[in-house]
């Protein structure tokens, strides 16, 4: 293809991807930058009977008219990177002085907006990937087995999680775990608790927004592996089970090492969109044990009457980074097949 | 044919079938209990003291006579008016899926013919946004677009859901048009057709099983998008997904927290129609790339 008709192909998408997702993303590195004018300040000096008092008033027709010709703000270089409720590189410091040992220096650290939203969706996602991985290929390996007459229903019954939009998915279930509803109530009167409740409790709460998750991701990994189950060469299967070996060998040395490119692919997807949770934490309305960078950033934006674009767009740029952290082994790998195949 | 030992019960084969099954029970069970529940009153499908009152609808006999009640959808389609939702919705997603796709199939097409290296940095680079999380990218659009005036409209929303779209429609499409024999637009090309005309009469005619899996998934994309049409859409364009959600902080203060079921079950039924339809295709999406690439 001639570099003209390539060009002319690749133009309309180009163009919406470069300036609706890389120019945003400069637009938000930019707004992360700068904060808020403050109010203009005047101080005028009323006298009256009893002497001359100074008097500090906000000037609000002035900051108007500054925010209207900079709605940008004013330049903060990176300050908003390591203030209170970023970084806050300061408060470590103290954090680290004054903490007498290590479980007081994670509840200092704890106490910090920022790192309680890292911490939360680092733990969601380094224990909501791994158990989708382990569940998706068992439940894939045990449709395999199903008569073929049950393994279409299977089929469509695991993908209602996946397909159903996350917020309504996690809406039905934080209906069922409510102290009165189905699942809340029977836990009630299992463990005899009448006070057991999710909203109540922050382990509590990050135990079910893990369930939640990886209800709704398990039919993705399942569906791939299953799919990759079906590839297995069977003259394989067939040399194993002549060497002697059972079930469960075969699994492990046959079919598990042909799986392998899948679970990285699987592996890429969930990471990528694990990290980015948060529609589970609206539904769960669980903003008061549990937020991830998602919920922080939100939060930011809905800032009654004054977003606060600055913090908001600090808290993206790390998001970004983290991202960015967390996909460069699976894209160097790529980038290794890839010359690989070119040689 | 099974042979004997094929057929024979053994404790691995009786472990799988009950994982599977216990798993099926915890798919399916929770949007059975809510699509039952939402024809009941609140009472009923909150039945702490007894939780048959859920089955057979006991309170919800007491206020209204039957043992069914429609009032969680009259109060959320009449009453809270989410037909405006609805309506909102099929807007939104039909134009994001027709341009979404063509812009696709477009690019895809490109990638797919192009050897030269920069399709794959293309590529590379659409798999770098596709991990952008949409928040992000949000607050990335809120400044500008309130200073433009822009915010809030459907169209506005359109364009973004397309270009959040992009990447991932263009890695699928561009899969599917590697599995179209090159020959095929090749020798329409010798035969002296331009490459656009290659690709509208020889290309276009067998794309289609591709472009209808890549258009599932794009409609999947902006019928479930919540964190870009809630922050987007002002109150009169808002779409189902973010309306529920908004349902959840207002009625439930009003005690009307049917209302929402009664939503949501309705915001989720064109999705099992549309898997029950669409099952071979929704699938074989979810694996092009990984099975293929």
């Amino acid at each position: 293809m001639k570099h003209r008709t390539f060009f002319w192909f690749i133009l309309p998408t180009l163009s919406a991807m470069i300036l609706f997702i890389a120019l945003p993303i400069v637009s938000v590195f930019i707004q992360s930058l700068f904060v808020q004018h403050e109010q203009v300040l005047v101080v005028s000096e009323s006298c009256g009977p009893f002497g001359c008092v100074e008097e500090t008033q906000v000037d609000t027709e002035a900051t108007a008219k500054l925010r209207e010709e900079q709605p940008l703000g004013q330049f903060n270089g990176l300050a908003t990177y390591f203030d209170r409720s970023h970084l806050a590189s300061a408060e470590i410091a103290e954090v680290w002085r004054t903490s007498t040992g290590l479980s007081s220096f994670i509840d200092g650290i704890m106490d910090l907006k920022f790192y309680k939203a890292l911490v939360f969706t680092l733990t969601y996602t380094f224990v909501v990937t791994p158990l989708v991985l382990v569940f998706g290929l068992a439940v894939a390996v045990g449709v395999n087995n199903l008569p073929k007459a049950f393994r279409g229903v299977a089929i469509f019954i695991s993908l209602l999680p996946f397909l159903v939009a996350t917020i309504v998915g996690s809406m039905i279930l934080s209906w069922m775990v409510d102290g009165e509803g189905i699942i809340g109530a029977t836990l009630q009167n299992i463990f005899n608790d009448p006070s057991l409740s999710i909203k109540a409790s922050t382990p509590l709460m990050w135990i079910m927004l893990m369930v939640y998750g990886v209800w709704h991701t398990l039919p993705f990994a399942f569906i791939t592996f299953y799919a990759g189950l079906q590839t297995v060469p069977q003259d394989t299967l067939e040399a194993a089970r002549v060497d002697g070996a059972n079930k469960w060998q075969t699994m492990i040395s046959v079919v598990v090492p042909h799986l392998m490119p899948l679970v990285s692919f699987v592996t890429l997807m969930l990471l990528m969109d694990n990290f980015r949770v948060f529609e589970p934490l609206v539904s769960f309305q669980a903003e008061a044990h549990a937020q991830s960078l998602s919920t922080f950033i939100v939060s930011d934006l809905r800032e009654a009457g004054n977003p606060l674009y600055a913090s908001a767009s600090a808290t993206s740029m790390l998001t970004i980074l983290g991202v960015v952290i967390l996909l460069t082994p699976v894209l160097i790998r790529t980038w290794r097949d890839f010359t690989a195949k070119a040689h | 044919m099974a042979t004997k030992a094929e057929s024979r019960l053994t404790t691995l084969k009786v472990v799988s079938y009950a994982l599977v099954i216990i798993w099926l029970i915890i798919a399916a069970f929770p949007f059975l209990w809510t699509v039952w529940g939402s024809f009941k009153v609140q009472g009923d499908f909150f039945s702490k003291a007894d939780w048959t009152n859920a089955i057979y609808g006991i309170l919800t006999t007491r206020e209204t006579g039957g043992a069914f009640t429609l009032n969680g959808y009259y109060g959320a389609w009449i009453q809270e008016e989410f037909w405006r939702n609805v309506f909102n919705t099929l807007v939104i997603v039909f134009f994001t899926v027709c341009i979404s796709l063509t812009f696709g199939t477009l690019g895809g097409y490109a990638l797919a013919r192009s050897g030269f290296r920069y399709a794959f940095w293309v590529l590379m680079a659409a798999l770098a946004f596709r991990a952008m999380p949409h928040i992000t990218l949000v607050s990335g659009y809120m400044l500008p677009f309130f200073e433009w005036n822009i915010w809030g409209l459907k169209a506005t929303t359109v364009i973004v859901l397309v270009a959040i779209n992009q990447p991932f429609t263009l890695w699928m499409l561009h899969s599917f048009f590697l599995n179209i024999p090159k020959d095929m637009d090749e020798s329409a090309m010798v035969d002296g057709c331009t490459r656009f005309q290659a690709f509208w009469n020889v290309i276009v005619p067998v794309m289609w099983p591709g472009v209808i899996t890549t258009g599932l998934f794009s409609f999947l994309l902006a019928y479930n998008d919540y964190a870009v049409t809630s922050m987007l859409l002002s109150k009169p364009n808002e779409t189902m997904v973010p309306a529920v959600a908004s349902f959840l902080g207002s009625v439930q203060v009003q005690g009307n927290i049917m209302f929402a079921v009664a939503a949501v079950v309705s915001a989720t039924a064109p999705l099992f129609v549309l898997i029950l339809f669409f099952q071979r295709q929704i699938v074989s999406g979810l694996t092009a790339g990984a099975v293929k690439g």
